[in-house]
């Protein structure tokens, strides 16, 4: 594995989506909405509301917070396959020495760094206005710990986990519209995971956060092991699968 | 073959690849290369060798197996059945990065990132490659693609000529061993494909093995200095002049001003004639062993004969009649 092939995917992603309209129109406005929703119905929460008023709300807002990195990333990762392929890119990069990791690590990287940043801002924007403008009982949830470190953990794992579906249904699509789509609906099942602590369904602690947590990376790992054997050169350039002795050593 | 000459690198070239192998020896060894496709046959049973320092043609028409040859070569797609040996790393599955490593494709679309200017292009490629510090390599590909002053322009505000430069200069990034080019002047204007032929011919002098794939067959003469000809299965294989011999008979065409009253005295036992056939419209077709021989024999005779020589010319078939005779046949036999 080498770390420039990644770094320089990494960089070339990068600079692409910088460029690309719909892209940095998408993530943009995307997050702007998502913020904007729950905010509105946290301030409108009286200090004299009941706990399951409270509940309900700060879950709504928790729920959206965390679909922000299920749905931003499929933007940027559901493009990078089948993109390359429909401009006749993939080619050219398939005859390099580029491995297939070193190429999905590098993809993936570059939908993870800006999707989760703009995450974790959305989060932390909305937690200080909130516990400057919200009533105390809204506020006094949010900036309970567990449920911090909840949301914290969960956003880059549940980014993490959307990135290699988007990729992963990249890989074998042939339209990239239709790949982001299905990549963002195929990330959202997930949320019923997260939900749980969300609406705090589930009491939150600290453990319960990190075992979730675990949990996330586990599935996470294990979705960039699937991914990297749905990536086949042959397949990608002809449409029809390698021998499986050939694919494994790509 | 022309021998490549051996000149220094300059500092606006990219310097040549150390591959271990001397010009002249097999850089390229291909052997019985099959490509199937469930029960389509793409390429059948292909064996040829390139040596270093060649340029060499693959020629055939469309769906032949060029490019699924190169793909194979250039490990994209994997061989159903035979072996090669791509500047000396055997086509096996694991060895695909150190093949990679030593060879540059370029497919018949450069396939470039057209937001990113050509300098970015080139980078990435040049990180794709491992080579570092970069700088120097980009910018010695671009002077040898007289690209230098169109780093910084977005590619996709460059023409497809200009394109079509930029996809060479990033196949030269690596020094490769052998450079693989897919029809490099398809869809291109004939000034651009000049330009690109005088860059191929470049290649050529500084001694880069080129594996040219092309159904331009007037290119492929230009340019190569042994052509395969592609049909499935390979077809023929050589410099055009052999094939030209290989296949066709040498004839010397002659025209007089009137029918001669006894040809068969005219042309017989003349040197280097074999045979000879016509006369009714006072033109006759020689067959010859070697034209240089028979043509002053001929023109002679007939001097001496007392005709009046209108024409006397040895017919010279092009390469693409040679394309023509084995692709028809082909044709004729419905594969």
């Amino acid at each position: 594995m080498s770390l420039q092939r990644v770094v320089s995917v990494m960089r070339k992603e990068v600079r692409e989506y910088r460029r690309n309209r719909f892209v940095i129109t998408t993530m943009a406005v995307m997050p702007i909405v998502f913020l904007i929703i729950p905010m509105v119905t946290l301030f409108r929460v009286p200090a004299s509301a009941s706990g399951s008023q409270v509940k309900a709300a700060v879950g709504a807002m928790s729920l959206l917070l965390l679909i922000v990195p299920l749905v931003i990333p499929p933007v940027i990762s559901a493009y990078s396959v089948i993109g390359e392929r429909v401009q006749g890119t993939l080619e050219p990069v398939l005859t390099t020495p580029v491995r297939r990791d070193e190429l999905l690590l590098g993809k993936a990287a570059a939908a993870f760094v800006p999707s989760v940043g703009i995450a974790y801002a959305i989060y932390f924007i909305a937690a200080v206005a909130i516990r400057v403008g919200a009533a105390h009982v809204v506020s006094a949830v949010i900036w309970h710990p567990p449920q911090m470190l909840a949301q914290i953990l969960f956003t880059p794992l549940l980014a993490t986990w959307s990135i290699w579906v988007g990729i992963g249904i990249s890989a074998r699509s042939s339209d990239v519209r239709v790949a982001q789509q299905l990549a963002t609906l195929a990330g959202l099942p997930l949320l019923a995971f997260t939900s749980l602590i969300s609406f705090q369904l589930i009491k939150t602690s600290v453990p319960l956060a990190i075992g979730l947590a675990l949990t996330l990376l586990v599935v996470d790992v294990a979705a960039w092991r699937v991914v990297s054997q749905m990536f086949d050169r042959e397949r990608l350039i002809t449409g029809t699968s390698a021998p499986h002795a050939h694919r494994a050593a790509q | 073959m022309r021998s490549p000459t051996s000149r220094p690198d300059s500092p606006t070239e990219p310097p040549r690849r150390e591959s271990g192998i001397p010009p002249g020896e097999p850089v390229l060894v291909v052997e019985h290369l099959t490509k199937r496709f469930g029960e389509r046959a793409a390429v059948e049973d292909v064996s040829f060798s390139v040596a270093a320092g060649e340029v060499f043609g693959f020629l055939g028409p469309n769906g032949a197996g060029k490019t699924t040859t190169v793909r194979m070569l250039g490990t994209l797609i994997a061989p159903t059945s035979g072996s090669a040996v791509v500047a000396g790393v055997p086509l096996d599955p694991a060895k695909g990065v150190e093949l990679r490593q030593r060879i540059a494709v370029m497919p018949e679309t450069p396939g470039l990132y057209l937001r990113l200017t050509v300098a970015e292009n080139l980078e990435y490629f040049a990180g794709l490659y491992g080579l570092a510090r970069p700088e120097g390599r980009i910018e010695r590909a671009l002077e040898a693609v007289n690209l230098r002053a169109r780093a910084s322009e977005p590619c996709g505000s460059l023409s497809k000529g200009l394109r079509q430069r930029v996809g060479l200069a990033r196949a030269l990034l690596n020094d490769p061993a052998i450079l693989f080019l897919d029809e490099p002047t398809s869809g291109l204007d004939p000034v651009a494909t000049r330009e690109v032929h005088e860059l191929i011919d470049g290649l050529r002098s500084r001694g880069v093995t080129v594996f040219l794939t092309t159904h331009r067959l007037e290119e492929a003469e230009r340019l190569c200095d042994r052509v395969a000809i592609l049909n499935t299965s390979l077809r023929t294989i050589g410099r055009p002049d052999e094939l030209r011999d290989r296949l066709f008979t040498k004839t010397l065409h002659v025209r007089t001003g009137a029918p001669l009253a006894a040809p068969e005295q005219v042309f017989a036992g003349l040197a280097g004639v074999e045979r000879w056939q016509g006369g009714d419209a006072a033109v006759y077709e020689l067959v010859v062993s070697d034209a240089r021989l028979a043509a002053p024999a001929v023109a002679r005779a007939l001097v001496a004969a007392g005709a009046d020589i209108l024409s006397l010319h040895e017919e010279r078939h092009s390469l693409e009649d040679v394309y023509l005779e084995l692709i028809d046949d082909d044709v004729e036999a419905g594969t």
